[in-house]
């Protein structure tokens, strides 16, 4: 098969011989994938983290799942891993499986392999949602900062947006009536000028109007600051105190910790804006009249995401460990359901007596962790030719 | 340089005045109130409740309690509301017991990384590099629980010694020597553990910053004008690389306050994590408030400071 690739890139290649490049983008990227040998063990260990997860969801979840992740056998407890079950003391539909306790029980003599198989999914998906959160409102808020951020916001819209959220803040802290008026007023004011779009004339308005419209910040100072602001909060101590005040959720974890980690990638976006909108692709889109949605969704956002894409695998991988720590500390998922974390903390009563307890959430959680972190350094450097190695 | 300083401290305190505003927000319009965190204590009547919300001021409006409370702070009159203590007293004791687990861990990590990240970078591509390189990658990712526990299987079957919390308890009348090891074994593995992520981001900056200054044009007219290798690379390639760690110090200035929640909590060490997480389960504003704010504090005092720094040693920024 690879013999016949070749034989058609040699036909391309003397049809038209300098116009194609002898590899696509591609192509090279993967074979530089292939050389970097620790990066590619990181993508094949989370291809099949991935696979797991998904039939973990699907063998441990219903009714009737397969492997019942919450059966309890107090008579089987505390068995070590590839222990055969009593099945004497057992009734029929509550022998393993397997044959075998895979990786053994816990102090209640639930099957730790199911338990295992229930988490997979769990920590995928918020490794996955949490930093699709943070990488969208990156993207949004850098996009922006970088794109508009030489135009600025006007002590109007300053106020406006200060009566939404004088609004909205009073609807939520019960007084309904003066939060709606306020809210009204804000949403009245902004769709005001839309509307009569001919009669604001520049040149004849009245002074406290003029004042309204004087410059106050730039946006990319307003974007940079709330980032600034953001990254002073020590991050796992914030999420864990939201966390703790809001009910136990998976979602609510996926959520806050989307919503505390958006700062490395709205910077990503807005450096890779600022030095791409300078660039003669983009003034000649620009020149063509193009709209900016499309200048930025189908010109420049192509270019910049390469590292925004780097950063988000390695937060995937951080954003794993929160959720484990989380569990961990007996924040997270409520607990029948099984989470790593939560195996690992049940077991740590009993690191003496049932290591395997310990050891098995441990070993899966650093091993995807670190297949993560492998796949997203080879990953960086492959996006970033200056990194490269050269052999 | 004056002006620079003035401008940037004008910035950071209207940064801080934000974080105040956004973290106070935050936790006063999370769902559920302090006052019903012990909803079935029969001693909770609503009389009770009525007077912990008036002596809290928990009935006033936000923006009223937001003024009440910065007002306190800054008097260094906020008090707990589980027991009654100043805060500030309170934090101020639980930061004394997590400073020497800070200093050990903060010399571990400066000590090993630039020894480890300086030898990877001469040998770069050579089996001590890559290894250096793969074990670093495996202290990232470790979950620093599992690891503590790794740790304390591995010291409590060979050693023989207890490791939980600050020291051994009933140690009282045993010989001096015994005491300072008994401590000396309580402190070291959570400060081993505080250490190993730093470690290993640390010794990979220093690979980084040394690799780019080993490629600069005045490495190669050192070594081709005869020096011997050690002084290219310590006296030329080293004074530069370490520039910008100097400007480092002011960014280790946060982790003072941060103490973490999960290894004091495993190792029941009763320093400023675990406080904060107590705090944490029991609702007391207060103390989050203030540790989330001194945080803040020590955050922007450390990028000043290291912006000052980067000044000072670095003649081109001055300009």
């Amino acid at each position: 098969m690879d013999m016949k690739k070749v034989n058609t890139r040699e036909g391309l290649e003397t049809a038209e011989p300098l116009l194609r490049p002898r590899k696509t983008r591609f192509e090279e990227s993967w074979g530089l994938l292939r050389r970097n040998r620790l990066a590619f063990t990181g993508l094949l260990i989370f291809v099949l983290f991935f696979a797991t997860a998904l039939t973990g969801l699907i063998l441990t979840s219903g009714t009737e799942p397969y492997f019942d992740p919450s059966m309890v056998r107090l008579q089987e407890k505390l068995r070590p891993p590839l222990a055969k079950p009593n099945i004497d003391t057992l009734r029929p539909e509550e022998i393993p499986r397997l044959g075998v306790y895979l990786f053994g029980t816990d102090d209640l003599g639930r099957d730790v392999f199911s338990r295992m198989l229930q988490g997979a999914w769990v920590s995928l998906t918020v490794g996955f949602v949490a930093v699709g959160i943070a990488v969208l409102i990156g993207i949004f808020l850098g996009g922006i900062a970088g794109y508009f951020g030489k135009s600025s916001i006007s002590i109007e819209h300053v106020l406006k947006a200060l009566l939404l959220f004088m609004g909205t803040a009073l609807l939520f802290s019960g007084r309904s009536y003066p939060g709606l008026v306020l809210l009204i007023m804000g949403i009245g004011w902004i769709i005001y000028p839309l509307a009569h779009k001919q009669v604001s004339g520049r040149g004849d308005m009245p002074l406290l109007l003029r004042v309204l419209h004087r410059k106050a910040i730039l946006i990319d100072t307003l974007i940079m600051r709330a980032v600034d602001i953001m990254l002073c909060f020590p991050s796992f101590f914030l999420i864990l105190t939201v966390v703790a005040l809001l009910p136990a959720s998976i979602y609510n974890i996926m959520i806050v910790i989307g919503l505390t980690s958006w700062m490395g990638a709205t910077r990503f976006v807005r450096a890779e804006f600022l030095s791409l909108r300078e660039q003669d692709f983009v003034t000649a889109a620009r020149a063509l009249g193009l709209t900016n949605l499309r200048i930025i969704f189908r010109h420049m956002m192509p270019n910049a995401l390469a590292p925004v894409l780097v950063s988000a695998t390695i937060g995937i991988a951080t954003a794993i460990l929160t959720e484990a720590g989380l569990s961990f500390l007996g924040f997270g998922v409520p607990p029948p359901h099984a989470t790593w974390g939560n195996i690992l903390s049940d077991g740590k009563r009993f690191i003496f007596d049932a290591p395997w307890l310990t050891f098995v959430p441990g070993f899966a959680i650093l091993i995807v962790v670190l297949s993560f972190n492998l796949f997203g350094e080879g990953l960086r450097d492959i996006v970033n030719p200056k990194l490269r190695e050269r052999h | 340089m004056i002006s620079f300083i003035v401008r940037s401290i004008v910035q950071k305190i209207v940064t801080l005045f934000f974080v105040s505003v956004v973290s106070f927000l935050i936790i006063h319009l999370a769902p559920g109130e302090p006052s019903q965190v012990d909803p079935l204590n029969p001693k909770f009547t609503p009389e009770m409740v009525e007077r912990f919300r008036q002596e809290f001021h928990l009935d006033k409006p936000l923006h009223i309690q937001y003024l009440y409370f910065y007002r306190d702070l800054f008097t260094g009159r906020t008090t707990s509301w589980k027991d009654n203590q100043s805060v500030l007293i309170k934090i101020w004791e639980r930061f004394l017991n997590s400073l020497p687990l800070f200093i050990v861990g903060t010399i571990l990590t400066w000590t090993l990384s630039f020894p480890i990240g300086i030898r990877s970078a001469l040998f770069r591509g050579g089996a001590y590099d890559r290894g250096a390189t793969f074990f670093s990658y495996l202290l990232i990712s470790i979950p620093g629980f599992f690891f503590a526990y790794i740790l304390i299987i591995l010291v409590v079957t060979r050693f023989q010694v207890p490791v939980i919390g600050m020291q051994t308890f009933g140690l009282g009348s045993a010989s001096l020597p015994t005491v300072i090891m008994d401590r000396i074994w309580h402190l070291l593995i959570p400060s081993v553990l505080g250490a190993t992520a730093g470690i290993a981001v640390l010794s990979r900056y220093v690979r980084s910053q040394m690799l780019e200054v080993e490629g600069q044009d005045y490495i190669r007219t050192a070594k081709a004008k005869g020096l011997p290798p050690e002084q290219v690379h310590y006296k030329h390639a080293l004074r530069n690389a370490l520039l910008p760690f100097v400007t480092m110090f002011g960014l280790i200035l946060p982790g003072l306050i941060g103490g973490s929640v999960i290894i004091e909590s495993i190792f029941s060490w009763p320093g400023m994590g675990r406080m904060a997480y107590e705090a944490i389960l029991a609702r007391d504003y207060p103390i989050i408030l203030t540790v989330n704010f001194l945080s803040a504090v020590l955050v922007l005092a450390g990028t000043f400071v290291s912006d000052v720094l980067y000044m000072v040693v670095d003649p081109r920024i001055r300009l």
